[in-house]
């Protein structure tokens, strides 16, 4: 982990704060262990992906995607829809007719 | 209190959201119908963010958003892409939206709105866009309205129908001003025929950005924190909305004295109920949404052939038309904004009604205030009234003529309305002359064939004759009001001129 202090790194460094801002994002709750250890994992991580910094992209056309692929259109045709049943079936709380989430509790904050 | 802050500028943005009018949603082939009878139909495992489902995309919600790019001025980008947009929320059952966010199929552009309601002086503001861009749209929320804490509902039969973004530059003035920006985009939008802006489905609504800059007691010009406005749905909505909020940053700057604990952007809402926005979003929840390009997706290339193939395809616009109408057919501003703000087939109407009675003025007329009135009585669209194109440039043709008087065409007008759709058919020229001759309507233009009835009249009304020759012009009235009675195609000049003539001799 030292290491990290001795690149340049173009992201920040993966502070606690940082973490905490992340799971906020996720709605992830985490424990106080688990934010020292997930700032230290995450680290690692962006440590080993770090190498990329070092890739000389100077003149190098930024590209959306890596397929190389370009322009891939469908016609507007319906195709069948999954049946309501099927739908819903997936989803921890339905009443047959809709998704049932716990009550947004503004509701005009939508 | 009272805000003595002068001179004062609003300053206001518009981001407008359109529905498109595809067959099927923007990255699957679900279709894209407004149907909340029957929730969850229109889904599949791509809209509904079901794992290693991959989005395809909809070339025609592409086609009709350069349609729009295009006449709104804009620049159709070469390349495109799409990004994710992430945020939590019940109805966006992927956890991010996809969206476009450094290249948007089309920047800048421009529409001009005028700037007052009527009157022919009327100048235009030019409106600069900042960028088009698509996106898909979220599912609904349904809430418990008990307020008993029960579930909220999801529909998702709108995740991942295509939506247009048109977000414009600060360049709005006014509520009033934006209220008439956004019945403008909606007038385009139905003519090119992108989407139905539907409001009662929320196939147009708006987020407007607004702050004003005051000075303070100092003179220093201060701008007051920027709020948006989410999810304003009505044109009512928008004008009511911004008023409040301008008044709200008003008071709010009195009382500060222009120095703001907080000055970051906020999130308010509004309540159509109470007429006011409220505070909507603390700050620890601010927006971040970490964009980036989404993986699922292949960016686009649009071929300048394809553009100028659409840039071709383009209808008349109404802003054109509009100006038309004031150029070639010699109306007035406000007449030709009456005319072309009802919609493409009340413009047709017109257009064809002037050309065939070759009085686009008269034309104008009776389309703006007969018409009109008659269609908003009976709850009616133009493609559905009795009297087709052809029937009312016949009855104007009469005027022209001298066939028939105003008041007299009014009435073949009314009595053409009341006839039984089921009932005979002819000719509506036909049907014309039977009305003209079952109620006596033809014009009476010689003096010859009003003379016998002026007389009898007069006879009549030896008092009514007195009173006048002894200098009571009113008296004339009742004796007119009789004539006209008798001679229902008579003109009423003329009969007044008889009148006079007769008792002056």
């Amino acid at each position: 982990m030292s290491d990290s202090s001795q690149a340049e790194p173009l992201v920040p460094e993966l502070t606690r704060d940082v973490v905490l801002k992340v799971a906020r994002l996720a709605r992830l709750h985490l424990a106080e262990s688990e934010v020292e250890s997930f700032t230290s994992q995450l680290t690692q991580i962006l440590d080993y992906v770090g190498v990329l910094d070092e890739a000389d992209t100077e003149g190098v056309e930024p590209v959306a995607g890596a397929m190389g692929l370009n322009s891939v259109l469908r016609e507007d045709l319906p195709t069948t829809s999954l049946s309501r049943d099927d739908a819903l079936s997936g989803a921890p709380h339905h009443d047959g007719s809709y998704f049932l989430v716990p009550p947004i509790l503004d509701p005009r904050a939508e | 209190m009272t805000a003595p802050c002068s001179p004062a500028t609003t300053i206001i943005g518009l981001e407008v959201h359109v529905q498109l009018l595809t067959e099927t949603k923007i990255f699957c082939g679900c279709l894209n119908r407004f149907n909340p009878e029957e929730p969850n139909v229109q889904t599949c495992p791509v809209c509904l963010g079901l794992p290693g489902a991959l989005p395809v995309m909809n070339r025609r919600a592409l086609e009709l958003a350069i349609r729009a790019g295009l006449a709104l001025s804009g620049t159709i980008a070469g390349t495109t892409k799409w990004d994710r947009k992430q945020y939590y929320y019940p109805d966006l059952p992927k956890a991010y939206q996809i969206s476009q966010f450094d290249l948007p199929f089309c920047d800048g552009g421009w529409m001009d709105v005028d700037d007052a309601d009527d009157g022919d002086e009327t100048q235009a503001s030019r409106i600069r866009l900042i960028r088009v861009h698509l996106e898909e749209d979220a599912g609904k929320n349904l809430h418990d309205e008990t307020q008993r804490g029960r579930d909220s509902r999801i529909d998702l039969n709108r995740a991942g129908t295509p939506l247009l973004e048109i977000v414009s530059e600060p360049d709005l003035r006014s509520a009033a001003q934006s209220r008439r920006y956004l019945e403008e985009m909606r007038l385009l939008m139905v003519y090119l025929g992108v989407s139905d802006c539907n409001m009662q489905e929320g196939s147009l609504r708006c987020d407007a950005n607004i702050n004003l800059e005051l000075v303070n007691d100092d003179g220093v010009a201060i701008r007051t924190p920027i709020v948006e406005i989410k999810n304003l749905n009505s044109f009512r909505g928008v004008e009511a909305a911004l008023e409040y909020e301008i008044g709200r940053q008003r008071q709010e700057f009195a009382e500060c004295g222009g120095v703001y604990a907080d000055s970051e952007k906020q999130t308010r809402g509004w309540d159509a109920d109470r007429g006011v926005t409220f505070a909507q979003r603390g700050k620890e929840d601010a927006a971040d949404y970490r964009y980036f390009p989404d993986p699922d997706l292949v960016p686009v290339q649009i071929a300048a052939e394809w553009i100028e193939e659409l840039r071709t395809g383009l209808c008349e616009l109404p802003a054109a038309r509009r100006q038309r109408l004031v150029d070639d057919l010699k109306l007035s501003r406000y007449d030709a904004s009456v005319i072309i703000d009802q919609g493409r087939d009340l413009a047709d109407y017109f257009e064809a009604v002037a050309q065939r009675c070759g009085d686009p003025k008269r034309a104008a007329n009776w389309v703006t205030q007969d018409v009109l009135r008659e269609l908003n009585d009976r709850g009616q669209a133009i493609g559905d009234f009795a009297i087709d194109a052809d029937g009312l440039a016949a009855i104007l043709a009469r005027i022209a003529s001298g066939d028939l008087t105003t008041r007299s065409a009014r009435e073949v007008f009314t009595a053409l309305l009341d006839d039984d759709p089921e009932g005979e058919q002819v000719t509506v020229e036909a049907r014309i002359d039977e009305i003209i001759s079952d109620r006596g309507l033809a014009t009476i233009a010689d003096s010859g064939a009003l003379e016998p009835l002026i007389d009898a009249v007069i006879e009549r009304n030896p008092q009514a004759a007195a009173d006048f020759r002894g200098g009571k012009q009113a008296a004339i009235g009742k004796l007119i009001g009789e004539v006209m009675r008798e001679a229902k195609g008579a003109d009423p000049q003329s009969v007044r001129a008889a009148l006079i003539e007769r008792l002056s001799s």
